[in-house]
């Protein structure tokens, strides 16, 4: 009896709805890890507000579209200025201490604007969600259908997400990883493992950590697009600390400072947690979902413990900043 | 005053706003003191004095939890360096666990002292079976912050696995209600707040006088120094999870009795006040933890008098960035420790 409840069955890998929705949501964390890894492998600093980040660019582009009336592209640029504005608040004040001091700030800039999200219900529709701001979206997903039906690929209503998301995705993970082994980037790196040093050669590393923080708080906007498009309506839990922690499960999964990492760890990620929905356990949704996020922290503690260097990373890039 | 002519030689003409802030960085106390009695003063006027000293007594009950939850998370902090982002499930914990002796049968009383000690021997399982083996290992800091990460959210969304995620009743009458000056008090409100108080004044005098407290603010302050004036520093960081543990299970109780129901956000919704008071009180620093506490509490219920309600917790954010940006040691904090 028990083993047949708690038999699993792998039909669901053979299903298309499946796989689209694993490849849509993991370019979207994918794009969220990018910032996560720009932040904590490259630069040495501990962003644990990404959520916030993300909940910031994606409110501001829902709020202008449906609010005030703007048009959708306008609208995603001036997410990704309020996400970047707001890195650059958060960091202003506390990028200049201690790690921990960072940390904790961003973890609880993170929470405020979910907090703020939750309560301000005239400008974010607070629990009830925001939505109306797909229709330019709408526009452009019938078209791709059209053109991909053109190559003679059956249609899809979250084909045409995918197919943008993934560029998008690639597109970025390349950029950043180009970015990285640029002056600047190498600037970025030197900081991390030195950051003393870096200053001596009179680089002004302050500036630098800001604007890491800034891309990566751009970064989080972009996928909370690809979110706020997928779900078609923002919600306050949909930017729950916990996204952060997806974030840094893919990063310490792929490997510390590894862009190919982020790519690999975003799909492994997204794979095991969307076929944790196919077992079929006897509980119900409300345990599912809380049992969802027992797995999420105990993959990251597992993780951090066993495999610290993750699949392509090096071991000694986290161990050298061993505790004072 | 030979040292003012030295500081005119650095920086000849200092603007009003910069003498200023260094005022208030010399003089964080007093500063502090005048900034309270200036709002107090407009607020007074504005608001009215009753208003005024019942929004007092809201904040210092609430910042009795804040504090409590506060000294032991910066007790942590100075003794480890872990910064332990899973404190707030330590609340929660010791909530739940009231609830679930109470539900055996337990009168309340007896139920709130299991929820304390069962909270502070999950924070001694925890040293022994997570935190001193990774620390054996000589981890990274990442690593130690992504521990207390992933671990706040094992703890939070087990307890929400286990009893559900919907709201539970505490158990505790909070109808009734005391009238003191002619300032309200709910009944429950009043006797968990004098608890509250009593656990404060003992932290601060046992931190003070006893030989265990000297130990743990002597590791707070160096390990190493620690160990080879021979204090057996295993011992004491069991000891230190044991109180911030219990403390925090403590602060979680006295927050959920008289609000009468809990749920698995509880810790989580509080934390943030709790890190803000932690920082504005100097992280590491226990006494300052107390007093950081109060000050949120206070500052948080203050606010209320002129904004939405529902927002005050944003408030504890606001003096989060407010010291950092003034004096980011905090009260009574020393700057050695803070710059990166």
């Amino acid at each position: 009896m028990t083993a047949a409840v708690l038999a699993v069955t792998f039909e669901f890998l053979k299903n298309q709805d499946f796989w689209i929705n694993v490849g849509v949501l993991a370019t979207t964390y994918g794009v969220f890890a990018l910032g996560v890894q720009l932040n904590i492998g490259t630069t040495g600093i501990f962003n644990f507000g990404q959520a916030g980040f993300m909940a910031v660019g994606s409110y501001t582009m829902g709020i202008l579209v449906v609010k005030s009336g703007v048009s959708f592209w306008l609208a995603i640029l001036a997410g990704l200025g309020t996400a970047a504005a707001a890195a650059i608040l958060v960091g202003l004040p506390s990028l200049r201490l201690r790690a921990d001091y960072f940390a904790i700030s961003t973890l609880a800039f993170s929470e405020i604007v979910r907090y703020i999200a939750d309560n301000w219900d005239g400008l974010t529709g607070g629990n009830l969600g925001l939505f109306g701001y797909t229709d330019t979206w709408n526009d452009l997903s019938t078209e791709i259908d059209g053109w991909l039906g053109h190559l003679g690929i059956a249609p899809h209503f979250l084909l045409p997400l995918l197919v943008v998301n993934l560029a998008v995705f690639l597109v970025l993970a390349a950029f950043v990883a180009v970015l990285v082994r640029s002056p600047w980037g190498r600037v970025l790196n030197a900081i991390r493992e030195d950051e003393d040093a870096a200053r001596a050669l009179g680089k002004n590393t302050f500036a630098y950590k800001l604007q890491s923080l800034s891309i990566a708080a751009a970064l989080a906007a972009i996928a909370g697009y690809m979110l706020a498009i997928n779900i078609s309506i923002l919600s306050p839990a949909n930017f729950d600390p916990v996204i952060t922690a997806y974030g840094y499960v893919i990063v310490i999964l792929g490997g510390l400072g590894s862009y190919l990492g982020v790519v690999v760890g975003s799909f492994f990620l997204i794979f095991l947690l969307e076929s944790t929905r196919y077992l079929e356990l006897p509980l119900s949704d409300a345990r599912v979902a809380s049992l969802r996020f027992v797995i999420v922290g105990l993959v990251l503690m597992a993780l951090v413990i066993f495999r610290p260097q993750g699949l392509f990373g090096k071991r000694e890039e986290l161990t050298l900043r061993a505790r004072r | 005053m030979s040292e003012s002519s030295y500081a005119l030689d650095t920086d000849p003409r200092p603007g009003p706003l910069a003498a200023g802030v260094s005022v208030v960085r010399r003089h964080p106390l007093a500063a502090l003191g005048v900034v309270i009695a200036l709002v107090a003063l407009w607020l007074g006027i504005r608001e009215g004095w009753h208003e005024l000293a019942q929004a007092t007594l809201n904040g210092i009950v609430a910042g009795n939890y804040f504090a409590l939850g506060a000294v032991g998370l910066t007790l942590i902090f100075g003794v480890l360096r872990l910064v332990n982002f899973a404190h707030g499930e330590f609340l929660t914990f010791g909530a739940y666990m009231l609830i679930a002796a109470n539900a055996l049968g337990l009168p309340l009383v007896v139920s709130a002292v299991v929820g304390v000690v069962v909270t502070a021997g999950l924070a001694l399982s925890l040293e022994v079976v997570l935190w001193r083996p990774v620390r054996r290992k000589r981890v990274g800091e990442l690593q130690l912050l992504l521990l207390a990460l992933g671990l706040a959210y094992v703890m939070r969304y087990t307890i929400s696995f286990v009893a559900g995620p919907e709201d539970r009743a505490s158990g505790a009458d909070v109808t009734a209600g005391v009238t003191i000056l002619g300032l309200r008090i709910g009944r429950t409100e009043l006797i968990v707040t004098l608890v509250g108080l009593a656990a404060i004044a003992l932290v601060a005098i046992g931190l003070r006088y006893t030989s265990l407290g000297r130990q743990m603010r002597a590791l707070a302050d160096s390990i190493e120094l620690s160990e080879t004036t021979g204090i057996d520093t295993d011992r004491i960081v069991l000891v230190t999870w044991a109180i911030s543990g219990g403390l925090a299970g403590l602060a979680g109780i006295i927050y959920a009795l008289p609000a009468g129901t809990v749920n698995p956000q509880l810790g989580f919704t509080l934390i943030l006040s709790i890190f803000a008071a932690v920082v504005v009180g100097g992280i590491g620093n226990a006494y300052g933890a107390l007093a950081g506490g109060m000050l949120i509490g206070v500052a948080q219920e203050w606010s209320t008098l002129v904004i939405n309600p529902s927002m005050k917790v944003a408030v504890g954010f606001a003096v989060l960035i407010l010291v950092l940006l003034v004096r980011p040691q905090g009260l009574f904090g020393r700057a050695r420790s803070v710059e990166r």
